[in-house]
């Protein structure tokens, strides 16, 4: 099976600091990804590169279409991506409209289309059936996905005004609202209880199995990573230092090296 | 026991000892001012005391004060028991309510006061100033850029208007829409560069654009005559009918066979301006409830967001720039049609900050707050003639109290633009 991203010998620099440092890598298509590391190893900086946040300083971030052509996405602004190669994300810090309601939210991740039918606002001044059709399609899609992540009750309440973990949720809401092909989930397991923790695998698993869609996420939990995991990037100092299956990767020297640092470097500095 | 004794007694001790602070505070500023007068005698100035009334101001400044503590802390007490953050339906009613009533207030505002030239020519300064904050509101309020040049839209509206009326013949409604076409376009010349301008940065930059405008209309003398404006801009007419004792064609109390009043131009401006500001509200409810003005909304709270998901800042930005710049040229057309003159002096940066004084004080993004706002900083300074000197004393002293009491507006709360579930949240 063909991947839907490859990362060709991507090079991230700030100024003099090297971010990330050649690496290149291959999302599968409808399976999940985690990348995992260390701290500062480079995995939210490669979200970035990968949503266009930043402008890579070398390599190629190629995505692979349906129909077999392949697209360059280091060459197109931040939005489009969202909008043409849809890949969105979520964010470590959640970023919500927070004065917003939750259903507000789900619909401006359904701007473009909306917009579109509403042809520069005339059509929306005017009322007109094409975008009152327009809008109870949006309206209907985010009550089904408010309905799978169970959030119907809470669609009216603002969306800063919500706990952690269903602000996590609504979040993920959001991003399935822009109707992704590719979903980067950075750190969604953060601050979630063990059951919301549990409930977050159920949901990801879901997300593959039903809706065929491919899943790319940073965790530093390794309960998340080890049950919902179809394939693991493991990253240090902005390069991979291994991939594979989780299980393979939870007994590779490297790995362990990276997490748990080196015995005799331990010795040597004691 | 002794914890309820002491949360009993200490609150008055606090408060003498508060009150017994401010009074020392207040009597050493007070005795230059109130205990000591100058008096003219035999030619010659001799200072006297005045321990009376420096003792009664005194004594006013204590139980003033020991007052105002008391009132500060039973409403704070209360304050709790007032929820925020859920929507509650009943308000919107409420809103609804106190809307039509204005709307009322406002259709109905000439029939009683048809031979009233203050209260009409005010009502007309109100209405211009309602449709700049809600100009402005869409700027500042809905998409959060805070914006503090705007009376230079304001002047563009203005001067095009003057500029095409007196030198190419062009009436009030030809002007209208090229004006606020024009001021729309200076809305995307100032946008295009502060795109990635936030907050501060940004108010300074808007700040500089207004002043730019200001000073190139007063010193371009040859365009738009300096410093000494533009005089005898044409007056709307009613469809054509002018209101004057005589002219060339009809006259608006001929047509309707009406015994001659100046006070039928005063009423035709103020009804001008209430239809040109339910125009404007019009168009920013409804803007506010499509793509457009959820996108602005989210712009005001997270621009990363918005790009994460694919929408285009640069575009909303400009919309928002763009449209509330609009606005604000037809209310500058308005403006220059009713004064017949106008200069640079009306364009000032004083007149940017009443205009986003509204905006604060209405509460962000509410167009019923703005409503109230713009009432208040008109009518007070007109309420406050009554006290002469200390007039915007008083007008200051108000501002600062509202901002104390409600520091987000005085209508702060946000309505949403679209609900899940109508029937269910109208249940309280």
């Amino acid at each position: 099976m063909t991947p839907l991203l490859t990362v060709d010998r991507l090079v991230m620099r700030f100024g003099g600091i090297t971010a990330i440092d050649g690496l290149s890598l291959q999302v599968p298509r409808g399976a999940i990804t985690a990348v995992i590391g260390p701290n500062g190893a480079g995995k939210t900086t490669l979200f970035n590169c990968l949503t266009g946040f930043y402008r890579p300083s070398a390599g190629r971030i190629l995505l692979h279409e349906d129909d077999g052509s392949e697209r360059d996405l280091t060459r197109l602004k931040g939005h489009r991506i969202a909008r043409e190669a849809r890949i969105v994300r979520t964010f470590q810090n959640i970023r919500l409209f927070g004065g917003m309601t939750v259903l507000e939210n789900l619909l401006v991740a359904q701007h473009h289309a909306l917009a579109q039918a509403s042809r520069f606002a005339l059509a929306g001044l005017l009322h007109t059936p094409g975008y009152r059709r327009a809008e109870r399609e949006a309206l209907e899609f985010a009550r089904r996905w408010l309905a799978e992540l169970g959030l119907t009750a809470v669609a009216d309440t603002p969306a800063g005004a919500l706990p952690y973990g269903t602000q996590r949720r609504v979040e993920i809401a959001r991003a399935l609202c822009a109707r992704p092909r590719l979903l980067c989930l950075d750190e969604p397991a953060a601050g979630l209880n063990p059951r919301e923790s549990a409930e977050l695998n159920v949901l990801l698993t879901a997300l593959r199995d039903e809706h065929g869609l491919t899943l790319l996420f940073i965790e530093h939990d390794m309960s998340v990573v080890m049950n919902v995991s179809d394939h693991v990037v493991v990253m240090n100092f902005g390069r991979k230092i291994a991939e594979g299956p989780p299980e393979a990767m939870r007994r590779d020297p490297e790995v362990i090296r990276a997490y748990l640092g080196e015995e005799d470097e331990e010795a040597a500095d004691a | 026991m002794t914890a309820a004794v002491i949360s009993a007694s200490s609150p008055l001790a606090l408060r003498l000892r508060d009150a017994l602070a401010v009074t020392v505070l207040g009597g050493l500023l007070a005795l230059p001012f109130i205990g000591l007068v100058t008096v003219e005698e035999g030619g010659a100035l001799t200072v006297r005391t005045r321990w009376g009334a420096w003792g009664a101001t005194l004594a006013a400044l204590f139980f003033g004060r020991l007052l105002l503590r008391a009132a500060l802390d039973a409403w704070r007490s209360r304050r709790p028991a007032r929820k925020r953050a859920v929507f509650s339906s009943g308000d919107a009613v409420l809103r609804r309510a106190a809307g039509t009533s204005l709307l009322a207030a406002a259709l109905l505002l000439p029939v009683f006061f048809a031979d009233n030239r203050y209260v009409i020519d005010t009502a007309t300064t109100l209405g211009i100033y309602v449709m700049l904050g809600w100009g402005l509101n869409v700027v500042v309020g809905l998409a959060g850029l805070l914006d503090l040049g705007y009376v230079a839209f304001y002047a563009v509206g203005a001067y095009t208007y003057a500029l095409l009326s007196t030198q190419f013949g062009w009436s009030f409604w030809e002007a209208l829409p090229a004006a606020g076409a024009l001021a729309a376009l200076f809305g995307i010349l100032l946008g295009y560069p502060v795109l990635r301008l936030r907050g501060d940065y940004l108010a300074i930059v808007t700040l500089g654009f207004g002043e730019i405008i200001r000073i190139v209309l007063l010193n371009w003398t040859s365009f738009s005559g300096g410093p000494n404006g533009i005089g005898g801009i044409p007056r709307p007419s009613f469809f054509g009918l002018a209101f004057a004792r005589s002219a060339e064609g009809r006259t608006f109390h001929e047509f309707f066979g009406l015994e001659f009043s100046p006070m039928h131009r005063f009423i035709f401006l103020y009804y001008l301006i209430v239809v040109l500001a339910l125009l404007t509200h019009a168009l920013i409810s409804r803007l506010r409830v499509l793509p457009t003005g959820r996108a602005w909304e989210a712009l005001r709270e997270d621009e990363i967001a918005c790009k994460a998901l694919g929408l285009n800042t640069t575009t909303v930005k400009l919309s928002a720039f763009a449209t509330g710049a609009m606005l604000a040229g037809f209310a500058g057309v308005f403006f220059a049609a009713r004064q017949g003159f106008i200069s640079p002096e009306s364009f000032t940066f004083s007149e940017s900050a009443t205009i986003l004084a509204i905006v604060v004080l209405g509460g962000m993004g509410s167009q019923l707050g703005v409503v109230l706002a713009a009432a208040v900083l008109v009518v007070l300074p007109e309420l406050g003639r009554q006290f002469a000197d200390y007039r915007m004393l008083v007008f200051g002293a108000a501002m600062v109290t509202i901002m104390a009491v409600k520091p987000t507006g005085l209508l702060a709360r946000r309505e949403p633009t679209v609900r899940l579930n109508p029937e269910r949240s109208a249940a309280p």
